[in-house]
């Protein structure tokens, strides 16, 4: 099976680890992940924070080409991605005078209709877990918390799962052999774009967060979000230095525990 | 009686508000001077390779803004036109020895690419019909590769950095991207790297001593009777 796959920036730059583990744990079970031909920025959440439709344009021209190269479906691993080009496109289905202002501005392409179905990896992932348990070589026997962040969850018309408590990533983990602990901080910010401007509150979260999956007898946390994935591993050395005592705790992409769960001997 | 004068077809364009008849089928280019002006600035090869006659205009009852080059294109009943000697772009200062060819030396020097929203408007004004935007978003996630390889056609007229919204310098980001391309990137020409030195070391050195030695009627009967590569010598029969 051939699905297209939109990568984002950033899984073409600092979240290498990240394509290269998902495309290879895909094709172990059977499924191709086609990169679009042509795709562009999607324009990241922040271009949600404003009603002007040029922050559209990225998303939407991404939906189109979807189409154009002849799939209904698209899959995005990217927790940032997903959440823009889903939104983008609960507009292009809800919002007919949005959506005929772009159609106009964009008069070389196809008018959109919203029909393409965007997708995050853990959802199909959720229907393959028994080809997934038949794949697994090595058993993960270690604990993990599983962490969504906010955007894979919220606004809750584009959640991947039950927003409030989600545990999608919990079922892949336990089909990996691994088991997956309570973790009641699984969907708090991860303090996001502060990291920038404002890294003490980032630093504040991730020290919360890490704690908190640690009394839950933790042994590494995963995510899908290349911030979510920045934030707490990059911040933990700062963690450390206002709190000695802390333990650090090493940090994976859901997909990178596939590789691991799936590579012989 | 004396046989009548064919009557030459004339069109109405308008050069800066201005309005002038002139002969259809003229280029812009040909057309302005038709009525009088004259180029010191924004022409140069007339012949659509060195990209410095950039134009805008309008056609009557069409909201559209379309972006060319003068020397290419052939006015219209109706159009209205400018010139663009110039293009005030922001380049990057930078030596090419020091740049690390990795995912973010682009963005680093036009951090403004970052302000790309997909508009495509840089791809429509193209006179070269390059994917403008395409090649902006592979530099902007750092494949310098591929922005070398859909800028490869880019002359330098500077429309896209004119009519970009977010104020990208288009064609300076290609041609660093292709700098950083052929320094880094592309596999080396071994004959070249061999010519050079062999150049280096003297080889010639001698043959070009004969010929500097010689006088113009010997040089000229030199260069008629030239090798010719095999692809020159098939177009110079043609051109015959």
């Amino acid at each position: 099976m051939e699905v297209a796959y939109y990568p984002g920036c950033t899984l073409k730059t600092n979240a290498k680890v990240f394509e290269e583990s998902l495309i290879n744990a895909f094709n172990k079970i059977g499924i191709k992940l086609k990169e679009l031909n042509k795709w562009y920025c999607c324009g990241t959440v922040y271009s949600l924070a404003t009603d002007n439709l040029m922050y559209r344009l990225a998303a939407i021209r991404n939906l189109i080409k979807t189409k154009e190269e002849g799939f209904s479906k698209l899959i995005v691993p990217c927790s940032i991605c997903y959440n823009t080009l889903k939104q983008a496109n609960l507009m292009a289905k809800e919002d007919e005078e949005a959506m005929a202002k772009i159609n106009a501005f964009m008069d070389e392409e196809p008018d959109y209709d919203g029909s393409v179905e965007v997708l995050h990896p853990l959802q199909i992932l959720a229907m393959k877990l028994d080809e997934i348990k038949r794949m697994v070589k090595k058993p993960l026997n270690k604990n993990y918390a599983c962490y969504y962040g906010c955007l894979l969850l919220r606004p809750k018309e584009v959640a991947i799962d039950e927003y409030e408590m989600p545990t999608i990533m919990e079922k892949l983990v336990e089909a990996l052999g691994g088991s997956a602990v309570n973790f009641p901080l699984k969907n708090e910010c991860c303090g996001s774009y502060n990291v920038v401007s404002n890294k003490e509150a980032v630093v504040d979260r991730v020290y919360r967060i890490i704690t908190n999956a640690r009394k839950n007898n933790a042994d590494a946390i995963i995510t899908s979000c290349p911030l979510c994935h920045f934030n707490l591993k990059e911040m933990q050395k700062e963690v450390k230095k206002l709190h000695p005592d802390f333990v650090e705790m090493p940090v994976y992409y859901f997909s990178e525990l596939m590789e691991k769960a799936f590579k012989e001997g | 009686m004396a046989k009548k004068k064919p009557e030459m077809k004339m069109v109405r364009i308008y050069i800066m508000g201005k309005e002038y008849k002139v002969p259809a089928g003229l280029t812009i280019m040909k057309a302005m001077e038709y009525a009088g002006y004259r180029y010191i600035r924004g022409a140069g090869c007339r012949a659509g390779f060195c990209g410095a006659c950039a134009t805008v205009y309008r056609k009557e009852g069409d909201y559209k803004l379309y972006a060319d080059l003068a020397c290419q294109t052939t006015v219209e009943d109706g159009m209205w036109l400018v010139q663009l000697p110039f293009t005030p772009a922001n380049k990057a200062t930078y030596d090419l020895n020091k740049i690390k060819p990795d995912d973010k030396a682009l963005v680093n020097f036009y951090p403004e690419l970052a302000r790309c929203v997909s508009c495509n408007t840089c791809t429509k004004a193209c006179p070269q019909e390059l994917d403008v935007m395409d090649y902006i978003q592979a530099s902007l996630r750092g494949d310098i590769a591929k922005a070398a390889e859909l800028s490869f056609d880019c002359i330098q007229c500077g429309l896209c950095a004119m009519r970009c919204p977010a104020e990208i310098a288009h064609y300076h980001v290609a041609q660093l991207a292709r700098r950083l391309y052929g320094k880094y990137i592309a596999p080396k020409a071994k004959h070249l790297e061999e010519r050079v030195k062999e150049i280096e070391e003297g080889k010639y050195d001698e043959e070009m001593r004969k010929m500097m030695k010689k006088s113009i009627e010997e040089l000229r009967e030199m260069y008629n009777s030239r090798d010719i590569e095999p692809e020159e010598e098939e177009e110079a029969k043609e051109a015959d």
